[in-house]
């Protein structure tokens, strides 16, 4: 007896949602009950009154699970769109990562060196350490915190993926 | 309750008499409780299925002779939902029920998830322990919401009693409208005692929170009518949505088919939509369903799937499933085109709104001829797979089930009865051999397959339909599943009728492990059984024991003669088996018929199938 395993391919969704008690727990328990994956989610309100926030969720299926998992989403009644960005077109995604490195001597000046080259922040010091605040495409957060981990890595926060559609028009 | 009194009985009266019009109901005087039963007789709501309890005793007290709803009290909770889905199907109308917080929330939760299966129309209220104590594990406590999150269409806990009146007003509108479903109302104690100074509106009035779409656009109207059109081997496939769409939907599938004259068969849920009577009706599909109908599945070049969801009942093994058809899916819910099976043409809409465009755009059109079509289909037919052996093996004396649901059939088919079913190989039976001519007579739980189901829902039915013969067809195991709810027929002079086709085994389970498990009996036998003839008179009803076929009609015409409730247990041959099946993992084209070999085993892969 086998169990198959599809083939994922990655999908960046934004969902808009009614800014009501249990909505997140609605989703993520929607991806656990359907056996959806969540690679990362993001979320918090965006409207003046704080009656609306928005969601974005990584995923991974073929393409008609990201098709059900729209469908699915879209029917919860305090949802009021899904847009799924890898399929509408070019956009952008960023993430928000902080990152705590330690070390004195050469370490310490080659890890601020690379921060520079990757345009990282100082947002916080001491005589032994860094915070570093990284925005960026994930995969160079990924870099980063890769180069980090040779150069005295203490820990990791990231914020997970925010997505947006290029050009004039809003999704 | 500190926060909020209560506002006195005389203050209350005086009230009332100063304000002789209805709308002083609606002033800002009143408790949550007394909103909320106000919201339910403005909704139109005539029962109340329910069991009190400490969270909701102050619903129970505005309830105390107010006579503009009728509380039906229920014995267990899970008889109160399923009695309300019950009234709900054999209505069209929401089943609202009203339990206490902890594990009368729970108990709830069965019937719950079956209405959310099978898409019936019901609003739940809860009680809730008061909002100070939520989340300190109080006596009784249960995280309702948490708990229905993934059974209820929506939910919501009103920690508020402004919001009371428009959560209810939504909460109605959500379980009646688009795809219909449970809608659960969690309410603590104090904000059922609380009076509200202020109301706040209802969300609903932003469009874009809830808004199903219920027409189709145009131009899938189009190709839809171009596909059929150009069919040489169309099937109509229609589900429990037709039905669920009301009786315009109905009468709109039956027209469409009149014009196009295209085969219908239909799923468990959606029985009753085309007349069993009907030259052009296949029977039912799928594991239980007729060689024609599944057949004509297989072969069909255009299948129209109305108001159904490709369950794995249905289709049978998938990659098997209809391969040479185009599909045409039709429903208001866009999750299910293309959930399992994948269509050519998804249509989201109302079944009534989209059947009712596809009658305009087909206009005069003459259909191909479906001649040919029609004689592959008679010879399917010649098959007669629903021919069950007239003797059973063991037994060459016992009482054939089916034909005691036949007989049942003949004997009260012309008083176009309500059948209710439990779960397993008598509901199959029922499905097979009852036959309906119009929606709303069949009540069953399909989706979820709830055993227990059948009498509550018989109590709910035969109170939405009071002048109605309603019978719940069931099995000896699953009667017992809620059995104290004879006590409610008892109290409701409900004279609803049990008909129970006893082979003392577990029936269906039974069959697999027939199939499956070389026969290997494990658990499935009705051991200790009750004396059903003397329960029956235990709680007032009338009882009967059918054990010989020369009885079968008598004991029926016994049944229907009588005033008042009855169970009848007819004892029946405890091998029979429900055929055709198409067993786990296999395609339509590989059914089992009466007369096959099936006894033995299976591979794991078909194992592992439910």
């Amino acid at each position: 007896m086998k169990i198959a395993h599809d083939n994922a391919e990655r999908h960046v969704l934004t969902v808009t949602v009614d800014n009501e008690p249990g909505i997140l727990a609605k989703i993520t328990g929607l991806f656990t009950a359907r056996g959806y994956n969540i690679d990362s989610l993001t979320v918090a309100d965006i409207s003046a009154d704080h009656a609306i926030s928005r969601i974005t969720i990584v995923t991974g299926g073929p393409p008609q699970v990201i098709d059900q998992i729209e469908a699915q989403l879209d029917r919860l009644v305090p949802v009021h769109g899904v847009v799924d960005l890898t399929t509408a077109g070019p956009h952008v995604e960023r993430e928000l990562a902080l990152i705590k490195v330690t070390g004195t001597g050469e370490a310490r000046v080659e890890a601020l060196r690379v921060a520079d080259i990757f345009r990282a922040s100082v947002v916080d010091t001491t005589t032994e350490s860094f915070v570093f605040e990284l925005t960026g495409a994930p995969d160079k957060i990924n870099s980063f915190v890769a180069l980090m981990r040779e150069l005295g890595l203490v820990e990791v926060g990231r914020s997970g993926i925010v997505g947006m559609l290029r050009g004039a028009e809003g999704s | 309750m500190q926060t909020a009194p209560e506002p006195s009985k005389t203050e209350k009266e005086e009230h009332v008499s100063d304000h002789p019009h209805p709308d002083h109901l609606k002033t800002d005087q009143q408790s949550g409780a007394a909103i909320l039963t106000q919201c339910l007789v403005d909704q139109g709501v005539e029962f109340v299925f329910g069991y009190p309890g400490g969270a909701v005793l102050p619903i129970y007290d505005e309830l105390f002779g107010d006579e503009r709803l009728r509380h039906i009290l229920v014995r267990h909770e899970a008889g109160a939902a399923h009695a309300a889905e019950g009234y709900a199907r054999a209505t069209g109308k929401p089943g609202v029920v009203l339990v206490t917080s902890g594990p009368g929330a729970t108990n709830a939760v069965t019937g719950i998830a079956d209405a959310y299966m099978d898409s019936i129309p019901m609003v739940v209220i809860t009680g809730q322990v008061p909002t100070g104590l939520i989340g300190t594990d109080a006596f009784q406590e249960a995280d309702t919401v948490g708990i229905t999150r993934h059974c209820t269409k929506h939910n919501y806990l009103v920690k508020d009693p402004a919001e009371l009146q428009s959560v209810l007003e939504e909460a109605f509108r959500i379980a009646t409208t688009g795809r219909p479903g449970p809608v659960v109302v969690d309410i603590p104690k104090d904000v059922q005692i609380a009076v509200p100074s202020r109301r706040v509106a209802a969300k609903l009035t932003a469009s874009h929170r809830y808004a199903p779409q219920m027409a189709a656009p145009a131009e899938q109207v189009i190709e839809a009518v171009e596909m059929i059109a150009a069919a040489e081997r169309p099937v109509f496939y229609t589900g429990g949505g037709v039905i669920n769409s009301g009786p315009e939907a109905t009468r709109l599938l039956r027209q469409l088919q009149d014009i196009t004259g295209a085969p219908v068969t239909s799923t468990l849920m959606g029985l009753g939509a085309f007349p069993s009577e009907h030259p052009d009706w296949l029977g039912m599909l799928g594991m239980h369903g007729t060689y024609e109908a599944n057949l004509a599945m297989n072969k069909a070049d255009v299948m129209v799937c109305i108001g159904a969801r490709f369950d794995d009942r249905v289709t049978g093994r998938l990659d098997a499933f209809s391969p040479d058809s185009k599909k045409i899916h039709i429903d208001i819910d866009r999750s299910s085109i293309n959930k399992v099976v994948p269509v050519e043409l998804g249509i989201v809409g109302d079944c009534s709104t989209v059947l009712g465009q596809m009658i305009e755009s087909w206009g005069a059109r003459k259909p191909q001829d479906l001649g040919e079509w029609k004689a592959r289909i008679a010879g399917w037919r010649a098959r007669e797979c629903l021919a069950y052996p007239e003797k059973s093996a063991k037994d060459p004396s016992a009482i054939m089930p089916q034909k005691a649901v036949e007989r049942l059939r003949a004997l009260t088919h012309k008083r176009d009865p309500i059948i209710t079913t439990e779960v397993g190989q008598h509901q199959m039976w029922a499905a097979q051999y009852f036959g309906f001519e119009q929606p709303n007579k069949w009540l069953t739980s399909g989706g979820l397959g709830t055993m227990g189901y059948g009498m509550p829902a018989a109590i709910g039915a035969q109170l939405g339909c009071p002048d109605a013969l309603v019978i719940d067809i069931a099995g000896e195991a699953s009667i017992q599943m809620n059995i104290q709810e004879l006590g409610t027929a008892s109290q409701y002079r409900l004279p609803v009728k049990i008909f129970i086709l006893n082979n003392e085994y577990m029936g269906m389970v039974r069959q697999w492990q027939e199939l499956t498990y070389e026969s290997r009996y494990s658990n499935s036998y009705s051991d200790s059984l009750p004396d059903f003839v003397k329960l029956a008179e235990a709680y007032g009803w009338t009882g009967i024991r059918i054990t010989e076929e020369s009885e079968l009609d008598a004991g029926i015409e016994a049944m229907l003669a009588a005033d008042g409730p009855v169970i009848v247990d007819c004892m029946v041959a405890k091998d029979a088996n429900c055929l055709p099946m198409i067993p786990s993992g296999a395609a339509h084209t590989e059914m089992l018929l009466y007369g096959d070999a099936h006894e033995g085993t299976m591979d794991d892969e078909a194992k592992a199938l439910v």
